[in-house]
């Protein structure tokens, strides 16, 4: 909402300066966005003379003007226009100049290789008129003398923005910001002045409202002013529209709009002569169509609130008018419509028709429902005295009588709710000046509600208008209470920090990507989950919710290879989603590695990352989240975006039904499909949602310390295996054997090759051999190794390397 | 006697010569071994008289713990030398660089939310979570925030169905409906998370992060509101004090309704929190509408306090000097390893929240 000082002064009887005037509106409320000069961005418009124009060497159209501009030296335009000729007086702006029709800002640019030092306007361009065919020709009488001077009277005046939310349709109009700061003491609303217009015999147009269904219109006020000459507005009035950024029409039109941003009052000029025999504001049916005055054509559907006449539709009510009964400069009889239309109506049939216009912003906030009369009668006045015209008597067509809300205040709310004491008087005045009648009754007031504050509907609203008129630096700051209801993180968000940080302290920076990704991408890592479309996605590459923590993290790792890193470590925590509904997400981690470990080492040989890389990443993690390593069950079982023979699955328990974690290398194709370069990309997933809650605290945890004195012995073995026989398997048959002396099993070796079938390998392992009740003789370790060899021979197959 | 003077002589002489440990052991059998000419020397005590026999065997002893000193000494003497030759050869270079250690990077919206919670910890606040995916009702409507409100506008919504049931959250405040819905009062929660709108420029990120804040007890007021907003404020940006200013606003899920500005100026290009005579705004907040508290099966009259929420990545960019909020979620490597935190600085009350 933009407005002037001195327009507020209109309404507003006050000494305040500017800036206290500033300073209040934002401490009532009504946030200012901006305070800022207009005249400056128009002073750089100067009244100058074209001395010569020659043809542009390049093009056929433009031609090199020198212009005088008042200085010592003339400069040069390049100009389309073709009335650009020698001797012409027009108007110049400079390079920095903003152009006022579409906020282009100048500067100094070569046009088909010729330099340009700024721009001849045309009218159009100046917001003057909509005559855009060539430069602005000002006439020599008057401009010769002028050259070099600002084209736009300096106007000092400043404008005021303001970012009104959406609860104070009050605001949009300069009288509900005066009365505002009224209430808060910084000046007294001026009375409405109106002169008595003598209003000459009836409205000759019929006017009625259908009863129909949600009929979104309420009250119909109108009034026939007959024999107008429609012409350019005054200049009072073309600078009142210009200084608010808008477009100056005609003199109706503009006096329609300046009444609109005075007082809200949204009104509606039809040529008179155009509106066949009445108008009838009625629900529209499906398939009507008529051509606004955006000039686009609209078909309706059912139940919009139109005004029509004999002959079809005429406008929607409260949105948009229509060309077919729009006022032009030779329009001879008007009429003009103030009326209320219901808020939920225009939000329905300004959605559904995607129409966007001053009016409808307004009317959907909710408009003054007694301002009818006022509106016609400050608008019929200026009529009548800038464009002449008989005014006919107001027919106001009604079928709500919108009387004034009510509601009992208990004063104690207001203490309850902002913790300090306000007097009763303060209370009364304060809501008096906004427009409220209060009777008191002991401690409660009753309160009926101003017909411009639809937003007030009960009394904790009462305590807000109080509140922000007194000012919010009144409320106490009170010190923080330190009473804890139950502990800050509860287990899964314990879980989710500890995880975070424990795959960050292994090489991986953490990374945040959106929810959602590139259906082409994820249709890699979807597996048999649903795909989740977005219905209005903010681009055609983000149009499906990710089913995989991979989708961006592959996409972003390509990024960096391409940005010339390689070898990265990148891992997110967050949601991937199952389906549309709330709660059906789950919670995961997924990393990826890429390159080589130790490039260009001195004294480390380099390698390209593997699948016991990222398999030492998230089993440690684990471990350090507390689980226990001895239970962990690993499968060959992942996602088809893992290589098939290069990645496995994690179980805490090898009766666990979900895994809690993937890892593996990526699939090649994968890498193909994305065009990524790398040496090597291997990744893990842990599924939060799947990780049990550890039974075990750390304080449990933490009481046994055993420990044996006792000698330990080492023995090695070598097992001739099948080649898909599992370590995993050895290990277990191994250490089930006697889970006393067997403290640790560690394998050195996997050979495969000479002297060795084709079909088999050779698992080499270490076995730690130690009693918690004596040391071991040579004939005890002598039978544990006898039952290690034939153990594991009849449970695996076997057989001992010799 | 002469003779073992002239052997103690001889080979004091020969010890005291530039000797290879080869030649000191030789000395040794020499002297020592089976045949050595001391251990011979104490064969022959037998045979000599009584009266000469002690006064020789005690010079001979007292030669033998001479010779037998001078030999260790001699060997340890070498053993340095050899150890500290060996050394000599052994130097490496130890400017070379340190073998490779990789530590990873803590996203700067992480640790901020740490930090957050860290915060409201201290005043007995917990975290609360809730759903990306919402209901229009969750998100809007219970919020007081009907289909026919124009306040909807200002949420640029992501929606999942055409019927436009099923959305993406657009700010945490659901959380708080979702909290009360499942609980019974009072309630302290801050709810941090992702949130979506479709809107994407300079300033705006089609998802950020929000966190929610809600405390409902018997007499909750703005007073209140403002204490707890003023000490997190001061503790988020670490300073002693800082200047806020409460502006009224609007917002449907509360009433009265503020939006908060601190005060900051630039210095040497870079923001100061704190000082300086320019505002911020930084959050929305106010107490909860008793239409909300009724939707969610809390009784007004008994009931009342406050909720915000704050836009986490901003107060981050504010705190660690970051300009572009959209680079928080285009994982530059260069971008994480800059701003990335490390994973062992965790934001906690007793060792401060960043160093």
């Amino acid at each position: 909402m933009k407005f002037t000082i001195g327009w507020l002064k209109e309404h507003l009887d006050t000494q305040k300066k500017d800036n206290e005037l500033i300073e209040k509106l934002t401490n009532i409320g009504l946030e200012v966005e901006s305070f800022e000069n207009l005249s400056s961005s128009l002073d750089s418009f100067k009244v100058a003379k074209i001395i010569n124009a020659e043809q542009h060497p390049n093009a056929d159209r433009l031609r090199i003007c020198d212009v005088d501009i008042g200085l010592d030296n003339t400069v040069k335009v390049v100009c389309g226009a073709p009335n650009a000729k020698k001797d012409l007086l027009t108007i110049y702006a400079g390079p920095g100049s903003i152009i006022p029709k579409n906020n282009m800002k100048l500067s100094v640019s070569k046009i088909r290789g010729v330099t340009s030092y700024g721009m001849l306007c045309s009218e159009s361009e100046l917001n003057l008129s909509n005559e855009s065919e060539g430069i602005t020709e000002l006439s020599t009488s008057k401009y010769s003398d002028k050259i070099g001077k600002n084209f736009f009277n300096s106007n000092t005046e400043k404008v005021v923005d303001l970012s009104i939310t959406p609860n104070r349709p009050d605001c949009l109009g300069v009288r509900g910001i005066a009365r505002d700061l009224a209430a808060a003491g910084v000046g007294k609303l001026k009375k409405i002045s109106l002169k008595n217009i003598k209003n000459n015999g009836s409205q000759k147009i019929k006017v009625s409202i259908t009863k129909d269904k949600n009929q979104g219109c309420t009250v119909f006020g109108s009034c026939l002013i007959e024999g107008v000459t429609n012409e350019e507005s005054p200049k009072w009035l073309k600078e009142k529209i210009i200084s608010l950024g808008q477009k100056p029409i005609s003199a109706i039109v503009d006096i329609t709009n300046y009444v609109m941003l005075d007082l809200n009052r949204p009104l509606h000029a039809y040529d008179a002569d155009k509106i066949d025999k009445e108008i009838i504001v009625r629900n529209s049916k499906k398939g009507e169509t008529f051509e606004a005055l955006d000039n686009k054509e609209y078909k309706l559907g059912d139940d919009m609130c139109v005004i029509s006449d004999k002959s079809g539709v005429l406008g929607l009510g409260g949105i948009i008018g229509g060309t077919r009964s729009g006022t032009e400069i030779n329009t001879k009889n008007i009429l003009l419509e103030s009326a209320y239309f219901i808020p939920r109506s225009i939000r329905k049939t300004s959605k559904l028709l995607n129409i966007d216009t001053d009016a409808k912003f307004r009317f959907e906030r909710g408009i003054d429902t007694q301002s009818i009369e006022l509106g016609l009668s400050k608008a019929a006045q200026l009529i009548s005295e800038i464009c002449g015209g008989k005014i006919s008597n107001f027919d106001i067509q009604k079928t709500d009588k919108h009387e004034k809300n009510k509601i009992k205040f208990n004063v104690f709310l207001f203490e309850k709710i902002t913790g300090f004491k306000v007097n009763d008087n303060e209370i009364i005045k304060i809501l008096t000046d906004l427009g409220f009648e209060v009777t008191k009754e002991k401690f409660e007031l009753e309160l009926k509600i101003p017909t411009w504050r639809p937003d007030i509907t009960q009394s904790i609203d009462i305590v807000e208008e109080i509140v922000r008129i007194i000012g919010y630096e009144n409320i106490e700051t009170l010190q923080p209470e330190k009473t804890k209801i139950k502990d800050t993180l509860n287990v899964q968000q314990k879980l989710f920090h500890f995880l975070q940080r424990s795959v960050a302290s292994k090489g991986y920076f953490e990374t945040v990507t959106w929810s959602f990704t590139d259906s082409k991408i994820n249709k890699l890592f979807k597996e048999n989950l649903k795909e989740i479309k977005i219905v209005n996605p903010i681009s055609s590459d983000l149009d499906v919710l990710r089913n995989s923590i991979f989708t961006n993290l592959t996409f972003y790792l390509k990024k960096n290879l391409d940005r010339g890193f390689k070898d990265i470590s990148l891992f997110e925590i967050g949601p991937i989603f199952k389906d549309n509904k709330p709660g059906e997400q789950l919670t995961v981690i997924g990393a990826i590695k890429s390159g080589k470990i130790s490039r260009l080492n001195w004294n480390e040989k380099d390698r390209v990352v593997d699948v016991f890389d990222v398999k030492r990443d998230v089993i440690q993690t684990l471990v350090e989240a507390g689980y226990d390593r001895q239970s962990f069950f690993v499968k060959d079982e992942s996602p088809s975006y893992y290589h098939p023979g290069k990645s496995g699955s994690i179980y805490l328990d090898k009766d666990e039904i979900e895994p809690v974690a993937f890892f593996g290398e990526i699939h090649p194709n994968i890498l193909k499909k994305l065009d990524i370069k790398t040496e090597g990309l291997v990744g893990f997933e842990i599924y939060m949602d799947y990780l049990k809650e550890n039974k075990i605290k750390l304080k449990d945890l933490k009481t046994n310390f055993e420990y044996s004195d006792y000698q330990k012995s080492e023995r090695d073995f070598a097992f001739v295996v099948d080649k898909n026989f599992k370590a995993q398997d050895l290990i277990e048959i191994i250490s089930s054997i006697d889970k006393n002396l067997i403290r640790s099993i560690k394998i050195f070796d996997i050979y495969e090759g000479e002297n060795i079938p084709q079909d088999k390998k050779s698992i080499a392992l270490n076995v730690t051999i130690q009693s918690s009740e004596k040391t071991l003789e040579e004939s005890d370790l002598e039978k544990i190794n006898k039952l290690i060899i034939s153990t594991v021979e009849t449970k695996s197959g076997a057989k001992i390397r010799s | 006697m002469s003779d073992l003077k002239k052997i103690k002589d001889e080979y004091l002489n020969k010890l005291d010569s530039d000797l290879h440990i080869e030649s000191v052991n030789q000395i040794k059998t020499e002297l020592f071994g089976k045949n050595g000419k001391i251990s011979n020397s104490f064969k022959t005590l037998g045979s000599l008289p009584n009266d000469e026999r002690k006064k020789f065997a005690s010079d001979l002893n007292s030669i033998k713990d001479e010779l037998q000193d001078k030999i260790n000494s001699k060997l340890k003497e070498i053993e340095t030398k050899e150890i500290n030759s060996k050394l000599e050869n052994e130097k490496v270079d130890v400017t070379l660089p340190e073998r490779e250690f990789s530590r990873g990077k803590i996203h700067p919206v992480s640790q901020v939310i740490d930090e957050i919670s860290s915060i409201f910890s201290e005043i007995g606040f917990s975290v609360e979570e809730g759903p990306d995916i919402e209901n229009e009702h969750y998100n809007f409507t219970a919020l007081n925030t009907p289909d026919n409100h124009p306040a909807r506008d200002m949420h640029d919504t992501f929606y999942l169905d055409n019927n436009k049931e099923l959305l993406l959250r657009t700010h945490t405040s659901p959380v708080q409906v979702r909290t009360m819905l499942n609980g019974k009062p009072p309630f302290k929660i801050i709810a941090p998370g992702r949130t979506y709108r479709s809107d994407s420029d300079q300033t705006h990120s089609p998802m950020f992060h929000q966190v929610e804040g809600l405390h409902i007890d018997k007499d909750i007021n703005m007073g209140h509101l403002k204490g707890c907003l003023n000490y997190f404020i001061k503790s988020f940006f670490e300073v002693d004090k800082i200047k806020m200013r409460f502006r009224p606003s609007h917002f449907p899920f509360t009433e009265p309704s503020a939006e908060v500005d601190i005060g900051y100026e630039i210095k040497n290009g870079k923001i100061v929190i704190g000082e300086g005579d320019k505002w911020l705004e930084i959050l929305g907040c106010g107490m909860v509408h008793p239409n909300v508290l009724k939707n969610v099966k809390v009784n007004p009259d008994k009931y009342q306090g406050y909720a915000f929420g704050i836009g986490i990545d901003r107060l981050g960019m504010l705190k660690y000097g970051i300009n572009d909020l959209r680079a928080f979620f285009e994982t530059d490597y260069r971008w994480l390893n800059h701003f990335g935190f490390d994973p062992l600085d965790v934001p906690s009350n007793y060792r401060g929240l960043s160093r």
